[in-house]
């Protein structure tokens, strides 16, 4: 037992007297967190819009301040030229395009009925889809309300109708960085757990002093715990310091009780950490290591719905989520810290990372006592 | 209860098809040094590890300070010293902190590493490196290290592996002082070398041909039994006999 | 000139003989585009609803079953009372409750008005807002058949018409980042450690002493990435074409072209990394902390630059990937000619000279 101590003792001396270490430590982290989280912005806004009104009339002229008085869309040019807008589309200077026709608002009237041409530069599939949603509300808005001007009626003696309201719960500013944010700490808090882990030991491994270390009575559970055991603690440092600097920078909120948050992280960290360990069983040298480690990384980082989410990925995806720590780990610190889930709520989640630790665990350490 | 420090019988190791181990069979007394000599690929440093616990023999006994090889590795792990060639000092730590750690994973109490500390570097003339980087030490000096820390538990088998590579004549001489020295205590020594001057440094020395022990005897009467001036007169008709 | 040969052909070997990390480079740029291609998107489809019906008629019924049918949702929960809504949301799977007031068709048809009430999960803003949207269409549409076909004035229809990537293939704008990506990896990153490895073993010495010139040496040792780059990013280019259907408008000379001027960006960069630094891990770290990530982060690839605060926009245009991906993107979904993406050219082609500058400097003043 006290073997563990002299272990642990050693390891936090060579930890921080690597130059390179600290760095990583203190000062990558809250880059990442500051960069990611300005950077990881799916908000759009700022749409940049050209106009082509052909018609020039009081119905066109309240459409268009419609459009841009609704904080989505910036006006790029307004036009009687078509060809001059598309040529803006092909440029990237315009994201949409849109086309109000000649005789717009006489058309309206005589007819009943015009058509709009909305042109939408779709190589970006999300934000094209967005920028059409909102485009197409208002100009539905738009719509409902010249009605209704037009047949003198005030909102009771319209036809009948089923009046939707919508309210946004627990993020009602629809700040994106609330949603980023703990997500992020969650990438933060991996990275330590399973890259710095895993290249720690491979780099007794390819400097020799396993060797050493192997005669001597230490048991290799000693050892193992030893050397992971540093991570945990840093990880968990990184953690309240990603949770401090997010509150100072970002004012995200806690709403639920943040012991969940640190209780879920133990233990999700245990898991990360095996990861690395299992990693390092299968490798020689410390470059080998990082790259597996990221490669597998960037996948259950990139499937764990932290940037896009888990519902709409195709089944087979969602049945990989399953197996995924990461994509737990963000969903349930978005729960407690945006929504205050408690106990009730995370303990699934909880006992199937306690599965994950003691599987993944087990199999590392089969597998380092064979090899190492 | 005999004294033997080292004991093996018929002790084989085979990696598939090849046999690195082949059937070696000796003894080394309490307080001997013995030498292990042999070329490269001999299988020296096979039947080393075996003998230190970290690999698992195919076939043949083998007991280290009375304890059995293959049921008893942690006795045996706690009766030995080690020092490999790679030296296995940590170059990030200081002589000090290497000195705690490697006395407290044998289990020695806090004063007694104090005491032990505080002896070694006495002895070794390191006190002022005693807060220095090992990185920062001249090669010889951390041989000299390895070795002092190898027998820090007062262990009664220290096992060195090719421990005087890479340093001139006078630094290996100052070595073997320190082996000596050790020897007078009465641990007993198990070395492994290329240097055949060395091989005339031991009690007795073995020399392994393709995993075979061909010749085992105190140096003088293998250069009797030989007809040779030198070690390396020996270990040179053995090498070419097999060819 | 022979000896160069033997030098490339050296660092073949050592290339081919590291399974595992060949391995990664060819099976990263699969799996990433596999993932980006199929199940990275923002779509919405099954997304699990409560509802809290309290009418319980036929109409409220038909206009859930709307809901549902279109695919978009599928009903987790019924509620049976307003505190149970909270609780829902804390599960952690419903993303939006609707709310259903009572008597619901007599609401509609005699007092002219039922009020819906859709509350969204708003903790991912983005889900919220597209769910409401398409609840709120299916809901319009409910509308329209309730009252039949009664037609209205003033009725402005909007046809709208997706440029460049008609059916909103998220794919279009991943395989060009996945390029990229692999190509700052592959050539970047592998070759200042490849480099920086020499450096460590020291055999990098016993190379300067050998009649191989320094500048070939250091061509020796990145023609091998060169080339596997290039296999790579054609890989990923036929991967996209024939799998996802990802168009290559533009002239295809032009845009292997620009692939490898690229590739030569990402290779400069790489040997000033390895000119700076002797050790290999911190070869690594710089490459991925001070390339990779800001590759990923701020070139444009994964989020849109424009979302981004200024300060970060106008950092973006000193990462070389940004303009690449513009290069790239206008090629192949547009069908540009040299003549419309000589900006991003001309800048790609400044930064590497500018990089190639500065390694020779480096390395002249660390060998003397």
């Amino acid at each position: 037992m006290r073997t563990i101590f002299f272990i642990l003792q050693k390891e936090f001396l060579q930890i921080f007297r690597n130059r390179a270490m600290l760095p990583i430590i203190f000062v990558v982290p809250v880059v990442q967190l500051l960069v990611l989280s300005f950077a990881a912005n799916y908000e759009i806004k700022n749409l940049s819009v050209d106009i082509v009104d052909q018609d020039n009339s009081t119905w066109s002229r309240q459409l268009r301040d419609k459009l841009l008085a609704s904080g989505y869309f910036s006006l790029n040019r307004q036009t009687f030229n078509p060809k001059e807008a598309y040529k803006d589309l092909e440029a990237n200077k315009a994201d949409l395009v849109l086309t109000i026709p000649r005789h717009f608002e006489r058309d309206l009237v005589r007819e009943n009925e015009v058509k709009l041409q909305m042109l939408v530069n779709a190589i970006n599939g999300s934000k094209a889809g967005l920028a059409n949603g909102y485009a197409t509300s208002i100009i539905n808005s738009f719509n409902r309300q010249i009605r209704l001007d037009w047949l003198a009626m005030d909102e009771d003696n319209a036809p009948e109708h089923i009046a939707v309201s919508s309210r946004y719960w627990f993020n009602p500013d629809m700040n994106y960085k609330f949603f980023m944010v703990p997500g992020i700490l969650v990438v933060l808090v991996t990275l330590i757990g399973a890259f710095l882990s895993g290249m720690n030991i491979v780099k007794e491994k390819e400097m020799g002093t396993i060797e050493q270390l192997n005669v001597t009575p230490i048991r290799k559970h000693h050892f193992i715990i030893g050397k992971l055991l540093p991570f945990w603690i840093i990880a968990l440092f990184e953690l309240s310091f990603g949770l401090v600097v997010g509150k100072l920078v970002f004012n995200i909120p806690i709403v639920g009780s943040i012991g969940y948050v640190f209780l879920f992280a133990a233990i999700y960290l245990v898991v990360m950490l095996g990861m690395g360990l299992l990693v390092s069983t299968f490798t020689e040298t410390q470059q080998q290591s990082m790259f597996i480690t990221w490669f597998f990384m960037i996948i259950f980082i990139l499937m764990s719905g932290l940037f896009t989410p888990v519902e709409s990925m195709p089944g087979w995806a969602q049945q990989l989520t399953l197996i995924n720590p990461i994509a737990y780990f963000v969903k349930v610190i978005r729960m407690v810290m945006l929504k205050g889930s408690g106990w009730a709520d995370i303990r699934y989640y909880l006992g199937m990372m306690l599965v994950f630790a003691v599987v993944i665990n087990s199999i590392a350490v089969w597998n380092y006592r064979k090899t190492v | 209860m005999n004294n033997y420090a080292i004991v093996t019988k018929d002790l084989t190791k085979r990696f598939g098809d090849f046999i690195a181990t082949d059937a070696i069979t000796f003894e080394v007394q309490q307080g001997e040094i013995f030498g292990f000599l042999g070329a490269n690929g001999a299988g020296k440093t096979t039947a080393m590890r075996m003998l230190c616990g970290l690999l698992k023999p195919s076939s043949g006994e083998a007991k280290i300070a009375g304890f059995d090889v293959y049921t008893q590795t942690e006795k045996v792990k706690k009766s030995i010293g080690y020092m490999s060639q790679k030296f296995s000092l940590y170059e990030d730590l200081t002589v000090k902190e290497n000195i705690r750690f490697y006395g407290g994973i044998y289990g020695l109490g806090n004063q007694q590493i104090k005491d032990k500390t505080h002896a070694l570097l006495q002895q070794l003339n390191m006190e002022k490196e005693a807060g220095h980087l090992v990185s920062s030490l001249p090669l010889g000096w951390k041989q000299k290290l390895s070795f002092s820390i190898a027998v820090l538990h007062d262990p009664s088998i220290v096992f060195l592996d090719e421990p005087t590579g890479g340093v001139d004549p006078i630094t290996r001489r100052q070595f073997w002082d320190l082996i000596y020295e050790a020897a007078d205590r009465g641990v007993t020594i198990f070395v492994t070398t290329h240097y055949m001057d060395e091989a005339e440094y031991c009690n007795r020395i073995s020399i392994m041909v393709d995993g075979k022990i061909k010749a085992l005897d105190t140096p003088q009467k293998l250069k009797e039994q030989f007809n040779a001036d030198s070690m390396n007169d020996v270990f040179l008709q053995l090498a070419r006999a097999k060819s | 000139m022979r000896q160069f040969i033997v030098f490339v052909r050296k660092e073949f070997y050592h290339i081919f003989r590291d399974k595992r990390t060949l391995l990664i480079l060819f099976g990263m740029p699969v799996v990433l585009i596999v993932l980006f291609g199929f199940a990275i998107t923002n779509e919405i489809h099954h997304v699990q609803i409560a509802v809290l019906d309290n009418a319980r008629d036929t109409y409220s019924q038909q206009m859930i079953r709307k809901m549902t049918s279109s695919g978009y949702f599928t009903v987790k929960q019924n509620l049976r009372s307003a505190d149970e809504i909270e609780v829902a949301f804390h599960k952690g799977d419903i993303k939006l409750v609707v709310v259903i007031p009572d008597h619901f068709g007599d609401k509609f048809y005699h007092q002219k008005k039922a009020p819906v009430q859709l509350l969204a999960d708003a903790s991912d803003p983005n889900t919220g807002t597209t769910v409401i949207n398409y609840a709120t269409a299916i809901i319009g549409q409910y509308q329209q058949e309730m009252t039949g076909k009664l037609e209205l004035p003033l009725t402005i229809n909007t046809e709208v018409r997706m440029e460049y990537n008609p059916s909103l293939k998220g794919v279009f704008l991943f395989v060009p980042g996945v390029m990229t990506l692999i190509l700052m990896l592959v050539s970047a990153m592998m070759t200042s450690i490849t480099i920086t490895r020499e450096k460590e073993l020291g055999t990098m010495e016993i190379l300067l002493v050998s009649p191989l010139r320094p500048v070939l040496i250091i061509a020796g040792k990145v023609v091998p990435y060169i080339a596997l780059s290039f296999i790579i990013a054609c890989i990923i280019l036929v991967m996209g074409f024939f799998i996802f259907g990802m168009p290559i408008k533009g002239n295809l000379l032009l845009l292997l072209g620009e692939c490898g001027l690229f590739g030569l960006t990402a290779l400069s960069l790489g040997i000033l990394i390895s000119s700076v630094t002797n050790s290999q891990q911190t070869a690594m770290m710089i490459s991925m902390m001070g390339l990779l990530l800001p590759t990923i982060l701020l070139s444009g690839f994964v989020f849109p630059v424009e979302s981004m605060p200024r300060p970060l926009q106008i950092f973006s245009n000193i990462i070389p990937a940004k303009w690449f991906i513009i290069i790239l993107k206008d090629v192949m979904l547009k069908g540009a000619g040299l003549r419309q993406i000589l900006l991003p050219t001309v800048i790609l082609g400044g930064m590497t000279l500018f990089f190639l500058v500065l390694s020779v400097r480096n390395f002249k003043t660390r060998l003397s």
